[in-house]
């Protein structure tokens, strides 16, 4: 019995690799456009006007306070009452884009507020303009503080993306639970998912422990 | 849509939001101890001198954090009964959070051990305490201590990542949503109060969180 069911699991992979693909383009889109939306509004957020970082940090509080599932359906559910009607993929990017944008935000405006003050005061005295002053001076000395949680989050990211296979994305975790309908052996089918997700977040989860150590050392 | 939205039916189902919302608390609350107890057991297990019991805590903490909740939801949800241990929706509900959120607690109880001056392990082997003593009596209480606001920080992870529980139709928070979603066709009304209880957690454990930094850092200036 265990024989077949591994032989039907086997048949069942080009499943499992679309479900990687769609994993990969979900949270890679996601990742991306979040990381983009993210390090604005972290500068933004870290540039010191009141009512605008007030705005941000209450949006970052609602989206850390309600759990992405809540996101999820509330973006793939309401908005078509809205009349924005979306399909599963592009709200499930959505949802994932707010979502990393929010938790980016908060550590890239961490990152710049980390920077000594003496240094934003040198660069206007040289008489760089605000934006050389983030391009030449700010950020570069605000990435070393920035980079290992950033990769740590993008984890993190990956890992949430296997909530929208819930709005019926094709995804790993999907694809698992579709085969677990007719191959009944639950610890392979998701032995086989825990492995795939592995093989994607094992390696950034080390990446972001070597910047660590490499970067604490150098500063 | 906002002009429309029906303030009677959350009313109405209110008591059935209630409900919920005490499933999730004390969903959560079992979970979070049992998280602290294994998180305890396994940052001890991976700083100490046998190799098997770090290596087999390192194993532990690296899978979990490598793979997401809801995989590891179905994997107990629909592995266990081919093993043959039929377990309630409730119990693989809270095993699947309390294993997730453990490999977490025990990577900040780490830390936090890390943290102490080996001046105060040092002065315990002076005093004559043995390694469990010592664990008992000086090191875990400051460790917690220090990482209490990085603990309660966990706790709201593991508040919002109780939400998948509805998914293995446990009858929580985010259940009750989905409920009045299907039976008043009300999407907006049911996930938008679901969201409010979940943020009033999320505001509370925010708030005590910084609390207990505040109160951290005047106990280290005095």
């Amino acid at each position: 019995m265990w024989e077949y069911y591994l032989k039907q699991l086997i048949e069942s992979l080009p499943l499992f690799l679309r479900g990687l693909g769609m994993t990969a383009a979900v949270s890679g889109i996601g990742i991306l456009a979040g990381t983009i939306i993210g390090f604005v509004a972290g500068i933004i957020r870290a540039g010191g006007n009141k009512l605008i970082s007030f705005l941000i940090g209450a949006w970052v509080d609602l989206i850390r306070g309600t759990p992405f599932l809540v996101q999820l359906f509330i973006i793939f559910f309401i908005l078509p009452e809205m009349g924005l009607h979306l399909d599963a993929f592009p709200a499930a990017v959505l949802a994932l884009t707010n979502l990393s944008a929010c938790f980016i935000c908060e550590i890239v405006a961490g990152g710049i507020l980390a920077v000594p003050t003496g240094q934003k005061e040198a660069a206007t005295a040289s008489g760089l303009s605000c934006f050389q002053q983030l391009r030449q001076v700010i950020i570069p000395q605000a990435m070393s503080t920035i980079l290992p949680p950033l990769v740590g989050q993008y984890v993190l990211l990956i890992k949430d993306s296997s909530v929208v296979s819930v709005i019926g994305v094709i995804d790993v975790t999907r694809a698992g639970w579709l085969t677990v309908q007719r191959v009944p052996e639950g610890l392979m089918v998701f032995g086989l998912v825990g492995i795939l997700y592995f093989s994607i977040c094992y390696p950034l989860i080390r990446l972001s422990n070597i910047l660590e150590s490499r970067l604490n050392l150098g500063g | 849509m906002l002009q429309a939205f029906n303030f009677r039916i959350i009313l109405e189902y209110l008591p059935l939001y209630l409900q919920c919302f005490t499933v999730t608390l004390w969903l959560s609350a079992i979970s979070l101890l049992g998280a602290l107890m294994i998180g305890t057991v396994t940052s001890i297990m991976r700083m100490s001198n046998s190799r098997l019991a770090a290596r087999i805590a390192g194993i532990y903490i690296e899978s979990i954090r490598s793979t997401p909740l809801l995989a590891q939801l179905y994997f107990l949800y629909f592995g266990m009964p081919s093993l043959g241990i039929c377990l309630s929706e409730e119990v693989t509900g809270i095993l699947a959070l309390t294993l997730n959120s453990g490999a977490y607690m025990a990577e900040i109880i780490r830390a936090g051990i890390k943290s102490i001056p080996s001046g105060y392990i040092e002065a315990g082997i002076a005093s004559g305490l043995n390694y469990i003593q010592r664990m008992r009596f000086i090191i875990l209480p400051q460790a917690i201590g220090v990482t209490i606001p990085v603990i309660l920080g966990q706790a709201i992870v593991l508040v919002k990542d109780s939400s998948l529980l509805s998914l293995i139709s446990i009858m929580e928070l985010t259940r009750a949503g989905q409920i009045l979603t299907s039976e008043r066709f009300m999407p907006a009304e049911g996930f938008l109060t679901t969201a409010v209880f979940y943020l009033f957690i999320y505001y509370i454990l925010k708030g005590l969180s910084g609390w207990s930094q505040k109160r951290l850092i005047f106990r280290e200036n005095r």
